[in-house]
Parts: C-alpha cells; structure tokens; sequence
C-alpha cells in the first residue's frame, strides 16, 4: 500500500504544490500525498507530514511565531511524540523551531539578504527520516530561498546537538552566519527534521540538481515503515 | 482597571545585530558623532485589564515570554506606562479615541495592502 504523507497549508504557505509533485514523483503505488489545512486537529491515517516552505500567518511577529498557534500544530506535536516523520522545509522549518519541537533559532541572515540560490551541503548523518538511505559525507547541491535562515542556539545545546549526532545537514560554504554551518537538525529520536534548503525543488533534471531525490527517499521509505508500525 | 504597557524586545547580548550595526556606522555620515550601542528591536505597545499595577506587569511579562518574544534569540522588558481611563466612565476620552481610531484607519488600510 503507497505511504500517505500529509503537506500541511498555512495561510501563507506557497510550497506545499512543490512537495506535493515532488512525492507524486515516486508513483502512486509507492506515495499518496495530499495537502492538509492547518484547521485540521487530527493526522490520524498519515504516514508522513510535511510543513512546506512559504510565509505562514505572512511571517507576522516572526517566522513560524503565529504559526505554532494553529490547531494542526497540536496534532503535529502529538504525531511527532508517537514517532511520526515529520519534516519542515524552510518556513517549516522556522514553525518547527517556534513550536518548541527542535531547538534553535533562526535570525536574520548575516549580511541581512535575502538568499535564493544554490548552495552545497553535505549529509551529517543518516539516523534521520530524511536522511536515511544517504550515506554520510554525501555531498548535494539544493536551492535555499530564504531571509531568516541563520541558525543559532546557546553553547550548551550546540555541545548536546553534536555529541546526540543530531546536525542533519552542514553547508560546504556558509551563505547566512549560521552556527556551525547547520542547514538542517533534527530531534533526539531523528523522527522531526528541520532544514533550510528546498529538497523538493531538487527533483527535476531541468531545475539543474536531482540531489533532493536521495532525501525524499528517505522519507518515502521512513513513511512506509511508520505505515507498518501497528496502532 | 486598564493599563497602559509598553513591552521592548531586543536581541540578546551576544546575538550579532547587523541592523543595529549598520545604522551606527551610517549615523556619522549625518554629523551624529559619539553614537555607540546601537541596537534596533521591537516596541509594543497595548492596553489590558488587570487588578493593579504589578498584576499588569505580571500579566505583560507573561505575553512577552510566551508570544512577543523569542527567548531563544530575545529578551524583553516590560513598563507600566500608568493607569487609563476606561472609555465607559469617560464620554470625551472615547469621543476622542473614535475620532483617532478614524484618522487612523485609512492609513492603516493602506499599509496593509
């Protein structure tokens, strides 16, 4: 039976198209995914959820901040919890951090630009659902497409996110001041992951990079495990 | 009883703040000499109901902790601005509230499109 993976809107969301024809690249025997409204209080019957890239709630206050209000967040946070794969890209990402699900923060760029462009990153460590089937020290070229994506913490969890093996993804050279070169974390049990650059708009041959296949992969195959587990 | 708050945040000490950085460097350039810690952040400012004084601040720390700002990358600080007078016991405070909130609106409306 194809995985179900949920791609949750937000007012404000603008990626959640892209993740959809994304997933609907591995067939339907394989993937079913469908969007989900960010009303929804329930992700009973998902396999896998999403939180697109985009503006949710139009980044009022700060990215991600009115966000973790929604009702989904509460079943995301439930879903996640029971071992669920959740994954943010990007404004997903700053919902996630917000929603107290993984730690950090992310500021401002250094520089203060807004970034759209590619950039390399290398695979950290493959105990993650979007990292699974990778192998570490892999090295992907994926666009990034953002203005708040400088991740930072204090030094106690940046020493606890190393010595847990929980940085996903490092960029190969830092385009906004983020610690450590992080582009993606993840949480202790590697079930929620955050990350900056856009996977998803790595897919296709035409948008130059295929390197976001490899992690959809992984979370196709993360979903279709999570699908076994009985309830 | 309604007070008056004003509720600042700003980075915490530590948090690179390159507005704040540019706008020191840029303030020289207009004659403003002898300007340092520049830092630039958010004001609230808001009216709620509490029993007195301190359950204000209480309850104003509390938003600010929990919405306005980020602890992770912020920190804020709360003042009660002083007691207002509720527009119930006051016709011409209201009167006078009406007449602002409606200068105010079309600009406001501007602004959001």
């Amino acid at each position: 039976m194809a995985a179900k993976i949920g791609v949750v809107v937000f007012p404000g969301s603008n990626c959640e198209h892209d993740v959809v024809k994304a997933l609907g690249l591995f067939g339907p025997s394989r993937v079913e995914a469908d969007l989900v409204w960010h009303g929804a209080r329930s992700l009973a019957g998902y396999d896998a959820i999403v939180l697109p890239g985009g503006f949710a709630h139009g980044d009022y206050l700060r990215p991600g901040a009115l966000a973790r209000f929604s009702p989904v967040m509460e079943a995301v946070a439930t879903y996640a919890a029971d071992g669920g794969p959740v994954v943010g890209i990007c404004n997903g990402f700053q919902v996630l951090t917000e929603a107290g699900l993984l730690p950090g923060a992310l500021q401002k760029n250094r520089g203060l630009r807004f970034l759209c462009t590619a950039v390399g990153v290398q695979v950290c460590t493959t105990r993650t659902v979007l990292t699974g089937e990778s192998t570490v020290g892999a090295d992907l070229s994926l666009p990034i497409n953002h203005f708040e994506g400088n991740f930072t913490c204090d030094a106690a969890t940046l020493e606890r996110l190393r010595a847990e093996d929980r940085i996903v993804l490092r960029y190969t050279a830092n385009p906004n001041g983020s610690l450590d070169d992080i582009a993606g974390v993840c949480n202790e049990e590697g079930n929620v992951v955050g990350l900056m650059p856009h996977p998803e708009r790595a897919c296709d041959a035409m948008t130059a990079s295929t390197d976001g296949m490899g992690l959809l992969e992984s979370l196709v195959v993360a979903a279709t495990r999570h699908a076994q587990v009985p309830v | 009883m309604k007070y008056e708050v004003l509720v600042e945040v700003r980075l915490r000490p530590g948090i690179a703040d390159p507005q704040g950085a540019t706008i020191e460097r840029a303030l020289p350039a207009l004659g403003f000499e002898g300007v340092d810690d520049v830092h630039v952040g958010k004001a609230f400012r808001l009216s709620l109901e509490a029993s007195d004084e301190p359950a204000a601040h209480a309850r104003a720390t509390e938003m600010a902790q929990r919405l306005l700002a980020n602890p992770v990358i912020e920190v804020s600080t709360v003042t009660v601005m002083g007691a207002v007078e509720s527009a119930a016991s006051s016709a011409s405070a209201s009167a006078a509230a009406a007449s602002a909130s409606a200068t105010a609106s079309p600009a406001a409306r501007n602004g959001a499109r």
